[in-house]
């Protein structure tokens, strides 16, 4: 029997560590897109409480319950993360499970912010993006789901055959930040 | 340019894609006159003043917005859900 190699999207191009910012992959977990049929919005988001203890967030939130956590992530749609749906899910809503689709990075500290001004454009300061916000948005070329859970860590999803390329863009503007900071701005 | 859309608020016009005239929004029916399908796939205004638009929020919420804008001043005027501008 061939044994297999279990690799991560990003294996081997993190951790990538500056002044102020790094830049990791989060463990490999389930995503499910958990879809409501036309109208059944409401009979998902009370199947979601039953089953995982959180609602259907609305646009551009993030919820956690016990580990399990659920992301907007687009028009009636939601990503159900850190675990598999309740069977009861299925009656009012399609899921998928996008687990392989996905390189899941965490770019945190005090520059974070800073690095991605330079790579989204969309406003991140806590005042437009606080505590628990989901957003779907670009980050160079790429299309992006970016989760603030809270503090100065944020979290970058991008299709995983653009892994490789995500990490070259966010080092890149670490880099520049870093250099930027240390000439004294 | 920035586009309000509905469901994310203000976003920059690079995450959007222009489709054209929202005039696709109102299909003939099969049995329609030839004229009538003409005038649907080929037949456009060129306003120069307020038109109305489809556009994909592709890098977005994926929503299809009918953009109103401006095209003499620039000036995007609103954005509105094309499921609910067609369910009208």
């Amino acid at each position: 029997m061939a044994e297999l190699i279990a690799k991560s999207p990003a294996h081997g191009l993190v951790p990538v560590e500056t002044a102020g910012a790094r830049l990791t992959e989060a463990p490999l977990a389930p995503i499910w897109s958990i879809a409501p049929l036309r109208g059944k919005t409401e009979a998902v988001s009370d199947a979601l409480e039953q089953g995982h203890g959180l609602p259907f967030p609305a646009p551009g939130t993030l919820h956690a319950f016990q580990g399990v956590r659920i992301a907007w992530s687009g028009l009636d749609q939601a990503f159900l993360m850190g675990a598999s749906p309740a069977p009861e899910l299925s009656r009012d809503a399609a899921l998928s499970d996008q687990s392989d689709g996905w390189a899941h990075m965490i770019l945190e500290g005090s520059a974070a912010r800073a690095v991605l001004a330079r790579l989204v454009p969309i406003d991140l300061a806590p005042a437009a993006c606080p505590p628990g916000s989901a957003r779907r948005t670009l980050l160079g070329h790429m299309h992006t789901l970016i989760l603030h859970p809270g503090g100065d860590r944020f979290e970058l999803l991008v299709f995983r055959s653009m892994a490789e390329t995500a990490v070259h863009e966010v080092a890149r503007a670490m880099t520049a930040v870093a250099a930027r900071a240390a000439i004294g701005d | 340019m920035l586009i309000p859309c509905p469901v994310c608020g203000p976003r920059d016009s690079r995450e959007f894609t222009c489709k054209g005239h929202a005039v696709t929004l109102a299909r003939p029916q099969a049995d329609a006159p030839p004229e009538a399908w003409d005038a649907y796939l080929h037949l456009r205004d060129n306003p120069a003043g307020p038109t109305r638009e489809l556009w994909h929020h592709n890098a977005g919420c994926t929503a299809w917005l009918v953009v109103e804008r401006n095209t003499v001043t620039h000036a995007v005027t609103g954005a509105r859900l094309a499921g609910e501008v067609a369910a009208r």
